[in-house]
């Protein structure tokens, strides 16, 4: 299966040293890294400079490392210390260039096995410093290479702490990377210009083109069927579905609900993504249409803020969103506070959450943000953050098998 | 949950003295967690040995006993005081294993004293091997196999059987280590373990399987009562298992771990965590992992704060101790703020936004006959920890950090590796085999072939081969131009120094700093803020770098800047940190914006609320003048962090710094031999004779002039590296000779030494009119034994009050003279009605926190006033002598454990690593508190062994009769039995070592019989069954004495506490 997903994942850029054992592809990334290190960062790159240009007037200078050109997207910042392949491979990133706070980025390459989806997301990628080499049993290919493969813009020799505090202060924003132009008003302008997230519908641009089964070709004795109305998952919601027993259908978000009903799922899961929540008013319909039937369901992320939006409160932006893997959950029932994966940058606001329907369950505790929802009457909850990990801890874990086990009480009934 | 309000009275045991292991992060942690429980209205009980800490200052806790660390002692002070609970996870191994002993015994539950933080089963489930392996296996978590077995068959058996080759071979309860290894076939195994059986105390030997090789990493994890578990830090190991971690390069965070494995090992330790039944509090938790399959396995838990957990804090900002306090007492994590961002709650997980290196500080010049391969046994006595934005600038920073000759890791770096041994360098480590990487990556070793000799992860040596490779920019850059400013921007960015870079270009370093600062690339300062920027820090902590965002932020108030004392090594330590931050306290009382600078993280100075602001820095030149310059203080404080700071004045005023107190010229005249020996002539007072050769022929000649014995001692070198007595002519010509060796290129200082003389110590404040003599300290050793390695009393117990005042009266006209603002030191001797002046220092000494103790009179505060203008006259000083109605006894403690065959016995050169106080109405008691406190102890019955040379024999002989009367029964070999059953006192002859007959006296030891050994050198270079005899005393434990001095007054405490109590008393009582 992981052979399978390897090769889904990185699509047509199928990695040099596939097939080969662990071991001894481990030996040839360490030795190519520091040969490739010759080629990648002498003579061509070494001198490409990048510009970091922001909307609001402000340029940040680089080094490219790889893949040149010209990117744009909204300029966020990451403050998980590991988990970079994941980072990128996540399609909630989908319209975003994701600056790494922590410094030391690429240190142990990529795998095979480290990937959320088909294709890396993300728009761009910057940070301070980038390996030349990979060093780690499970590599099979640099940082660099794969972001050139992918053709995505990879810049370092940023200072990304100040691209941080810039953002912190003054809010995500609508950027343009560019290793072509190197003006910096000319780039601001183009920033200015771009298109940038509210409003936006970016989830439908990384959701599924048709629907599938997870895992390929089925499972056998499967417990449970879940409808999965894909927004732009990560695939460790399907692994994590997988182990606790569960057969996924994954539908488009564009799939309406007489067709995801014809499954005859057990359970409805609403995946994470990209964009603006108050973009996609059709799969919010689809939602409501949906957990009126009082299937069990479970939404994460951009799915919470679907069920949000059909419990009837609104979504706001926050000003640079929470994106990392350390933040602080307390579950309102138990007082308890786990530790959790963050992605987003928009959130639910309280204030429209109608007390009759639902209640929060869980809050941040940086912020007071909300967290989670459950509805009173039905069988629906959701988080805002990430359970599945993939960077980050496992902390939250549990709330899949909450899912399971609710899905067990409704299929009794 | 709120705080617990069932208990009101908390007892905290402190680690008492720096040893190796167990160094000042126990004193950063308890004075943390003593300021936490009071500030939540806790009364606070506190014992700590250790007169050198911020712990035991009277204003940390409400009742402080500076009392030896038994459990015998706590008792006493539990029946005293009667606390309602003990917190024993904060001072380190001490204060654990002493609790799990009151808790064995039943003195917690008679007296109703609850363990709070860690209990007496989850102690046991952490510490205890075999029980905690089997935790581990029912919590799923893999740990490494390990048989013990106590003979050669059941040893062969297990490699048969259970466990692949390589195997380790680890004999239980050695000295050091000794005795073990690793074994690659049966034939090696068999003739280890034979010799290990033979090695261990208990004839048993722990086979384990092997890690050698495997990656190392630490989690640093904090768990509250409601089970919220969080992992402040992880660490790497840059060396791998089978080198200790206090011995290990680190780094936090991880740096080769994918998220995937990382998690994998968080949850094994949040798993750890919950199986081990740790309540509350921080734990330290070690995994290795196999570099080719991803293997992982736990090594050890420890349940309570340690090195690494300090370390931690320092990285991340994230103040552990003080959170396992107030999660001891019921505190839940998130209902505690961040200090550091204050409105974010403690219940998250730090993220940090740099790489953090940690060093560790070696000191094998003072042991040459100690093994320095790096291995299992910790021997590293310090540390010091960088912060870079990679993991270059941090090594690199790291490097100079360590004071040891090197301004980086740079090409003077390059000239410790002999380049015929590479190999050896590299496959077994020294202390410097991150040079050795660096001189192979220059002669062509690849990445790979070193990773494959050191089993260092490649990433690493990749790193090191980025300085190389910038390096080599450097020194091909043109010359007859400045640097281009790209590249200048690259390696600073990457950490190489001003003078590193001077070198590489040929150029004076402080005209390359100016083209530097002129070509705009100057550091930029960044917070150390527990989140990666994500939220506002409130709490002024910086590193330098290079970028673009500077994040110094000036108040307007007037500030100055204290210089810290760097990594502890021998001879430099806790007492001038202590110093340090006692000059930030009393700065900040007086409305100063303090700013500290250190790279030390163990320390209390280096907590991010000690000082106004604190710069965690490498104490050279270019890193303190950057701050200087951004800062712009009204000037800096050098006296107090020891030589480190010292070593900077000069420079500092040449570039224009205000020195606040005594004025670099009068620290020159003091060090100065011949201007020194102006003034003294001046003062009308005496020093003893002395003279400066150049040749063996004038040192020869300056010997005969004035007569032996004599002191000889190599010029510019630190601690008394190399000094000798010689007794005549025939000692005299190696021991000069090894001086001449030990510093190249200069002479070599012969003085006449004073022997029987009585050294004194006299720590004093001057004004520049008017001076408090704040303590005479009386050595026990007799002159010729270093200062810091010599016990000593205050109030001296045998000297003559009119030799006192004379000695008070000498030092205050030298301080006058000198033109002292601030503390001075100086050493005496007396000899017969003879005052003799040795040594002044006009800076803080390593006294300084035990005269302030023994006193009551903070001295470090006082010479701050004093510094920044104000008067002994204004602070009522002036004519002002404490009245001591007690004794206090400073005794040193020694590192000779972890270094096996390394001779223990005293000499001119510093080898002690910590200290301990005892305090009492008469010496005696003190003397006898002192002695049990350095973990000496006396017994009152027994048998004694004694050896003496003949040139001792009358003195041993009277002691041995006081022995006798006294109950206790003799045992001698040869000329000494000989000696006493001449005096009629019965004696048991034992043969002597070297006939190679039994029984000899380590037949006896062995056996149980020896209670303690008397035992002088037999001269300058002892014979090796002397060493073999004082070396089984130290792996036993067996008090041993090895001076006249030392063994009379070690009678006259026997005498005292024979048949008698004692009791405990706080020191406030004794100040009140």
């Amino acid at each position: 299966m992981r052979r399978g997903l390897h090769s889904q994942a990185l699509g047509k850029y199928p990695p040099s040293g596939a097939g080969k054992g662990l071991q001894g592809l481990m030996r040839i990334v360490i030795m190519s890294g520091i040969l490739a290190e010759k080629r990648a960062f002498s003579a061509d790159t070494i001198m490409k400079k990048a510009i970091i240009a922001l909307e609001d007037g402000t340029c940040f200078t680089g080094r490219v490392f790889a893949g040149p050109g010209e990117f744009y997207g909204e300029l966020v910042f990451n403050t998980s210390m590991t988990g970079y392949q994941e980072i990128l491979t996540d399609p909630s990133y989908n319209g975003q260039i994701v600056t790494m706070t922590y410094p030391l980025i690429g240190n142990y390459g990529v795998n095979p096995e480290d990937i959320e989806s088909r294709a890396i997301f993300a728009k761009g990628l910057v940070v301070s410093e980038c390996s030349r080499i990979a060093s780690n049993w499970r590599a099979t290919m640099t940082l660099p290479e794969y972001l050139e493969r992918a053709g995505i813009i990879g810049v370092d020799q940023v200072d990304t702490r100040a691209i941080t505090i810039h953002i912190r202060d003054k809010g995500a924003m609508k950027c343009v990377i560019s290793s072509e132009d190197l003006d910096c008003k000319s780039l601001v302008k183009k920033a200015k210009n771009s298109a940038g997230l509210v409003g936006r519908d970016l989830s439908t641009e990384v959701s599924a083109q048709k629907p599938y089964v997870y895992p390929a070709g089925g499972k056998k004795n499967a417990r449970f069927r879940v409808a999965v109305i894909d927004c732009g998952i990560k695939t460790n919601q399907l692994r994590i579905f997988d182990q606790l027993g569960c057969e996924c259908r994954v539908f488009p978000n564009t799939a309406p609900a007489k067709e995801i009903l014809a499954c005859k799922p057990h359970g409805l899961f609403l995946s994470n993504g990209p964009g603006d929540p108050a973009g996609v008013p059709q799969i919010v319909a689809t939602v409501k249409e949906l957990i009126e039937s009082k299937l069990p369901t479970f939404g994460i992320c951009f799915g919470h803020q679907m069920l949000g939006q059909a419990f009837g409160a609104k979504t706001y932006k926050l000003k640079f969103g929470h994106r990392g893997a350390n933040q602080p959950i307390q579950d309102l029932r138990t007082g308890k506070v786990e530790i959790a994966s963050h992605n987003h940058g928009f959130c639910v606001d309280p204030a429209t959450v109608d007390p009759e329907t639902a209640e929060v369950s869980h809050i941040n505790l940086n912020d007071n943000t909300v967290a989670g929802l459950r509805h009173k009457k039905l069988p629906v909850f959701c988080v805002q953050y990430h359970p599945e990990a993939c960077p980050g801890p496992h902390d939250p874990y549990y709330l899949f098998e909450e899912f399971v086990t609710l899905m067990e009480q409704y299929k009794k009934k | 949950m709120p705080k617990r309000t069932d208990i009101h009275h908390i007892l905290i045991i402190g680690s008492g003295p720096i040893v190796i292991g167990q160094a000042c992060e126990f004193d950063y942690s308890g004075t943390q967690a003593c300021k936490a429980l009071r500030e939540e209205g806790y009364r606070v009980t506190l014992i700590n040995s250790n007169p050198a800490t911020i712990m035991t200052d009277p204003a940390t806790a409400d009742a402080t006993y500076i009392e030896p660390i038994t459990p015998e002692t706590v008792e006493k002070i539990i029946i005293k005081e009667r606390p309602d609970a003990l917190l024993p996870t904060l001072g380190g191994q001490t204060a654990l294993n002493t609790a799990m002993k009151l808790y064995r015994s039943g003195v917690l539950k008679k007296y109703n004293v609850e363990m709070i933080g860690a209990n007496y089963d989850a102690i046991m489930r952490g510490e205890e091997r075999d029980l905690f392996k089997s935790v581990m296996k029912e919590a799923g978590i893999e740990t490494l196999k390990s048989f013990h077995v106590h003979s050669l068959k059941e040893a062969i058996h297990v490699a048969e059987k259970e466990l692949p080759f390589p195997i380790i071979v680890r004999p239980s309860f050695t000295l050091g280590g000794t005795g073990g290894g690793i074994a690659g076939n049966m034939d090696e195994l068999k003739q280890i373990a034979e010799r290990g059986l033979k090695a261990s105390l208990s004839s048993e030997v722990l086979l384990e399987e092997s890690v050698y090789g495997w990656k190392e990493f630490e989690m640093e994890v904090m768990r509250d009562k409601k089970d919220n578990v969080v992992i402040i830090c992880s660490i790497e190991n840059m060396d791998p298992m089978g080198i200790h971690t206090g011995d290990s390069i680190t780094v936090a965070p991880t740096q080769t771990l994918t998220d995937r494995e990382y998690q994998t090992m968080r949850d094994a330790s949040i798993k750890v965590m919950r199986a081990v039944g740790v309540e509350t509090g921080g734990s330290n938790v070690q995994f290795c992992i196999h570099p080719e399959t991803g293997r992982m396995a736990i090594i050890e838990m420890n349940p309570r704060v340690s090195r690494s957990s300090a370390l931690a804090s320092k990285a991340t900002g994230f103040p552990i101790a003080k959170l396992a306090a107030k999660l001891a007492v019921g505190y839940t994590l998130d209902e505690l703020p961040n200090d550091i961002t204050k409105k974010t709650p403690s219940c998250f997980e730090p993220s940090i936004d740099y790489c953090v290196v940690k060093m560790p500080r070696f000191a094998f010049e003072k042991f040459p006959s100690a093994d320095a391969h790096l291995g299992v046994s910790m021997k590293s006595v310090g540390e010091t920890m960088a912060i870079g934005r990679n993991f270059k600038e941090a090594l690199q920073k790291a490097f100079r950090s360590l004071e040891i000759g090197v301004d980086g890791l740079d090409l003077k770096a390059e000239a410790k590796v002999p380049l015929d041994r590479l190999d050896e360098w590299l496959t077994r480590t020294k202390t410097e085999r991150c040079i050795a990487i660096k001189v192979a990556l220059k002669r062509g070793y690849t990445v790979q072939k070193i990773a494959g000799i050191t089993k260092i992860d490649p990433w690493f040596i990749d790193n090191i081969l980025q300085i190389v490779e910038m390096e080599r920019e450097l020194l091909d850059a043109p010359k007859d131009k400045p640097l281009d400013v790209d590249l200048l921007r690259r390696v600073k960015l990457n950490g190489f120094s001003d003078a590193q870079i001077a070198v590489l270009r040929g150029q004076d370093p402080l005209a390359f700093r100016e083209e530097r600062k002129k070509a705009g690339i100057i550091p930029v300062y960044r917070l150390v803020d527990t989140c990666a920027g994500e939220f506002e820090a409130a709490t002024p902590y910086f590193y330098s770098s290079y970028g673009e965002l500077n994040e110094i932020r000036k108040t307007g108030k007037k500030s100055i800047i204290v210089l810290g004392s760097g990594p502890n090594r021998i001879g430099q330590g806790i007492e001038f940190d202590y110093s340090c931050v006692h000059t930030v306290m009393a700065l900040r009382e007086m409305g100063y914006e303090a700013i500290m600078v250190n790279s030390n993280p163990e320390t209390v100075s280096t907590d991010y609320d000690t000082s106004d602001k604190l710069y965690f820095e490498p104490l050279t030149f270019e890193d303190v003048m950057n701050i200087y310059e951004q800062e712009k203080p009204i000037g800096m404080i050098v006296q107090m962090g020891g030589q480190t700071p010292l070593n900077l004045a000069d420079r500092l005023l040449a570039a224009g710094v205000p020195i606040l107190g005594t004025s670099p010229k009068s620290i020159a005249m003091a060090e100065d031999r011949e201007l020194f020996r102006q003034m003294i002539i001046k003062l009308d007072l005496k020093q003893p004779e002395s003279g400066t050769a150049k040749t063996m022929d004038d040192a020869l000649k300056i010997a005969h002039r004035i007569g032996f014995p004599v002191m000889i001692r190599p010029s510019f070198v630190l601690g008394g590296r190399a000094m000798m007595v010689a007794y005549d002519e025939t000692e005299f010509v190696p021991f000069t000779h090894a001086a001449f060796n030990a510093s190249p290129g200069h002479p070599v200082l012969i003085d006449r030494f004073l022997e029987n003389a009585i050294e004194i110590d006299v720590d004093l404040v001057c004004d520049g009119k008017d001076v408090y003599v704040g303590g005479v300290m009386q050595h026990v050793e007799a002159a010729g034994i270093h200062s810091g390695d010599s016990a000593c009393s205050i109030p001296p117990y045998s000297l003559d009050p009119k030799i006192v005042l004379e000695i008070e009266a000498a030092c205050t006209r030298m301080a006058l003279e000198l033109n002292v603002k601030g503390l001075m030191n100086a050493q005496m001797a007396v000899k017969g009605s003879d005052i003799y002046v040795i040594e002044v220092n006009p800076r803080a000494s390593r006294t300084v926190p035990y005269v302030s103790k023994a006193t009551g009179v903070p001295l470090a505060k006082i010479a701050t006033e004093i510094a920044v203008g104000k008067t002994l006259k204004e602070l009522g000083l002036v004519g002002f002598r404490p009245k001591l109605s007690w004794y206090a006894v400073k005794e040193a403690v020694f590192p000779f454990n972890r270094f096996a065959g390394v001779d223990p016995i005293l000499g001119p050169e510093m080898k002690s690593t910590g200290e301990v106080m005892g305090i009492d109405k008469t010496f005696e008691i003190a003397y006898w508190k002192s002695q049990i406190a350095a973990g000496q102890m006396l017994p009152t019955e027994g048998c004694v062994f004694l050896s003496a040379t003949d040139r001792d024999k009358g003195w041993m002989v009277e002691i041995g009769k006081a022995l006798v009367g006294l109950g206790f029964t003799l045992t001698a070999t040869g000329g000494t039995a000989k000696a006493l059953s001449d005096e009629g006192l019965k004696v048991v002859e034992t043969c002597k070592l070297a006939s190679g007959q039994h029984p000899n006296v380590i037949d006896f030891m062995q056996e149980g019989k020896i209670a303690m050994v008397l035992n002088t050198p037999s001269g300058p270079v002892s014979r090796m069954d002397e060493i073999k005899i004082r070396s089984e005393c130290i792996l036993r434990n067996i008090p041993i004495v090895t001076t006249e001095s030392g063994a009379r007054a070690t009678l006259g405490a026997i005498k005292a506490i024979d048949g008698n109590d004692w009791t405990v008393k706080p020191i406030q009582d004794y100040h009140a």
